[in-house]
């Protein structure tokens, strides 16, 4: 297929038709709202035979995608923020039932004070919830890891729902060139939604769903859920291979940009990534020992991939849009038990950046590693471009 | 082609034994509504006492314990779902819940499925308060009655919001201008089952009020929970009638309506009101309006 002019919304919308989903369920928010607007036109057009319900919530728009699930649709959904945390309830309910839901998120932070715009804190704080996360950078990457989330979701290895994110506004609302793969292509790289061996609901073959587990079972159906996200990652690596086969373009579960050798490592998800590399390059020609490591998909947690490409850094700055109130940013707990056990324990700092759209540009990268250079003095969360700690006012949690 | 006892299926669509309480009304009802629908029945059932009841493998129909209040949006999936996969023909997709789950947490997805023209039957079985959490009062409980959140001490007397502002489903429902609504009463089963055939043939969503009285949470016998859901529709506490394509209808005419106090005194949450003559005759009066309001309508 020729180039494309593609923004993040639209390449969500065009890897869905191409995935020939049969039922969308979504509820319009800022600023996801153009990839269900998009999807609807596509069903006018003719181009995608779909059912759209036009549900009065997300906490419908999920539901409405499991009642389809149960009886073996591909199905997709589209939220953010607010939306995603009124949906929160039925995303621990979509991963318990295995439904292999897809999800695209177009970040934007949580209320209040009131902002649309991009911060990971709605897709984070729903990290636990049994759903695949992936993360994104561009926006050829949105349409290539909508592709990969629904052959992932749907193996049987896996049976569990999954969410591709990408930064609102940042790419949701930027256009950028994207080359897709031809239908046919698509078709051969997705697996029949028909041929799956989920259990239906169906009368020739009576069953109870949504039942309940009383204690003494509960602990080992907990371990199958959290074994079958555990072993996604080896099924997205194989998506992953069989998707640059097609298209050329590859992509692991851990991205390291390039000089294995160097001293600091800026480590982080989403399009703030892309001002770290381009950052860490020129910081590289004036001689500066600083690589970039992109972690692509954050649930599961690539533990190890993750020790593996921190292994020879000294520092490593983790870069988290996002802050879990009260302790650290998000990404930065799972990144600090990656490399607890490592043969040489890097000094792991963390810094809150970008909050609520504020833009992360090379000189917020290049004041964190101003603030990294002095090490661990009894602080590990710095905020570089917050208002507070500029002025020398540390939060009481850091004391 | 109206239901008849005599033609009613031995196909029994529930295993035997269950959790519910002894004399519990609901299962009864849904006893009989699959016998209606038969075994093709995709069933959908919200959080509430029927989702506890139907647990380990009581029906043999396929059953989806989804959450309190999504039941209507989860069968709005299933129903496009089927559409969409060209097998929509094949099944009945009934939705049960209770009064919690149905006037209360989930009135918002069933107000959108209803309002998308959603191909399914809803019923919900109202025992006036969640009755799965111990008993607490919902947005149906009647005036004064007692419930663990709307108990009798010194300065109260149960249920204080007035008996006209308790919800009123079936015309909240009627009001989506819905092809099909209904009213019902476990007491009076070819009313009810006759209601669940007519709704089973409606292209798009059906509703039905089923007013189901519960042993423990309303003080009723077990052996006179019958009798007290027949007492409930013979006093005008509970009108049978019908909304089919805008037309309201009575279903169940009852010449000589028997006191309102007959029916309150077979339920100990009424009893701390029963001596309270003044009380009941203000009840008597909102009964009294309730049934000329609806009979003027019909």
């Amino acid at each position: 297929m020729t180039r494309q002019f593609w923004n993040g919304n639209m390449a969500a919308a065009q890897a869905v038709r191409q995935s020939r989903v049969e039922v969308i369920a979504a509820y319009p928010i800022t600023p996801q709202t153009h990839t269900v607007e998009y999807l609807a036109q596509f069903v006018a057009d003719g181009e995608l035979d779909a059912r759209m319900v036009k549900v009065e919530s997300e906490h419908s728009a999920l539901s409405a995608c499991c009642g389809a699930s149960i009886v073996g649709s591909r199905t997709f959904t589209a939220s953010c923020s607010q939306g995603l945390q009124l949906m929160s309830e039925v995303m621990y309910f979509a991963s318990g039932m295995r439904f292999p839901i897809v999800m695209a998120v177009a970040n934007r932070t949580l209320s209040v004070p009131v902002n649309i715009w991009a911060d990971h804190q709605d897709t984070l704080v729903n990290r636990d919830a049994g759903w695949i996360q992936i993360y994104t950078r561009s926006v050829q990457e949105i349409y290539d890891m909508m592709l990969v989330a629904f052959a992932s979701a749907e193996d049987p290895r896996v049976n569990l729902p999954a969410i591709v994110a990408y930064d609102g506004f940042i790419l949701s609302h930027a256009s950028e060139p994207v080359t897709p793969l031809e239908q046919s292509v698509v078709d051969d790289f997705l697996p029949s939604p028909r041929a799956t061996e989920r259990p239906l609901m169906d009368p020739a073959k009576p069953q109870q769903f949504g039942e309940v587990l009383f204690p003494e079972w509960y602990p080992d159906f907990e371990y199958k859920k959290h074994s079958a996200l555990v072993g996604a990652a080896d099924v997205l690596t194989e998506r992953f291979a069989a998707l640059a086969e097609l298209s050329g373009r590859r992509y692991d579960l851990v991205e390291r940009d390039s000089d294995p050798g160097a001293k600091t490592v800026i480590f982080g998800i989403g399009s703030m990534m892309q001002t770290a590399r381009h950052t860490a390059a020129k910081l590289r020609e004036q001689g500066e020992s600083v690589a970039v490591v992109n972690l692509r998909v954050f649930r599961p947690f690539p533990e190890q991939a993750v020790a593996k490409a921190l292994q020879h850094a000294e520092t490593v700055l983790v870069l988290d849009r996002d802050i879990g109130y009260g302790s650290a940013g998000m990404v930065y707990p799972d990144v600090v038990r990656a490399l607890y056990h490592a043969e040489h324990r890097p000094t792991v700092l963390n810094f809150i950046v970008g909050l609520g759209g504020k833009d992360i540009t090379e000189q917020t990268i290049l004041r964190s590693l101003e603030l990294a250079k002095d090490g661990y003095r009894g602080q590990s969360v710095f905020w570089p471009d917050a208002r507070g700690p500029q002025e020398g006012i540390a939060p009481s949690a850091q004391r | 082609m109206a239901i008849k006892l005599k033609t009613l299926s031995d196909q029994e669509h529930l295993c035997q034994g269950n959790l519910a309480c002894a004399g519990c009304s609901q299962i009864l009802g849904l006893r009989q509504v699959l016998k209606v629908l038969g075994e093709n029945t995709l069933v959908v059932n919200t959080t509430g006492c029927m989702a506890v009841i139907t647990q380990m493998g009581v029906p043999k129909v396929p059953h989806f314990h989804v959450l309190f209040e999504n039941a209507a949006a989860v069968a709005s999936g299933i129903d496009d779902a089927l559409k969409q996969q060209g097998r929509r023909d094949q099944y009945k997709l009934l939705v049960v819940g209770g009064d919690g789950g149905t006037a209360d947490i989930g009135l918002a997805s069933l107000s959108g499925a209803i309002e998308r023209g959603q191909d399914f039957i809803y019923i919900c079985f109202d025992n006036e308060s969640y009755m799965n959490t111990g008993g607490q009062r919902s947005g149906t409980t009647p005036f004064a009655a007692r419930t663990s959140t709307t108990p009798v001490g010194t300065v109260s007397r149960g249920e204080a919001r007035l008996p006209a502002l308790r919800k009123n489903m079936v015309e909240i429902i009627a009001a989506h201008n819905i092809p099909y609504a209904a009213s019902t009463a476990i007491g009076y089963p070819m009313d009810f089952l006759g209601k669940v055939e007519k709704a089973a043939q409606v292209r798009g969503p059906s509703y039905i009020h089923c007013h189901a009285p519960c042993p423990p949470g309303w003080g009723v016998d077990s052996e006179l929970v019958i009798e007290a859901s027949k007492l409930a529709v013979q006093t005008g506490a509970v009108l049978l009638y019908e909304i089919e394509n805008g037309e309201r209808r009575i279903t169940k005419k009852v010449s000589k309506r028997k006191p309102i106090a007959d029916y309150l005194k077979l339920q100990a949450r009424f009893r701390h009101i029963l001596d309270d003559e003044k009380l009941i005759e203000q009840l008597q009066r909102e009964v009294d309006a309730g049934f000329e309001a609806l009979t003027a309508r019909c």
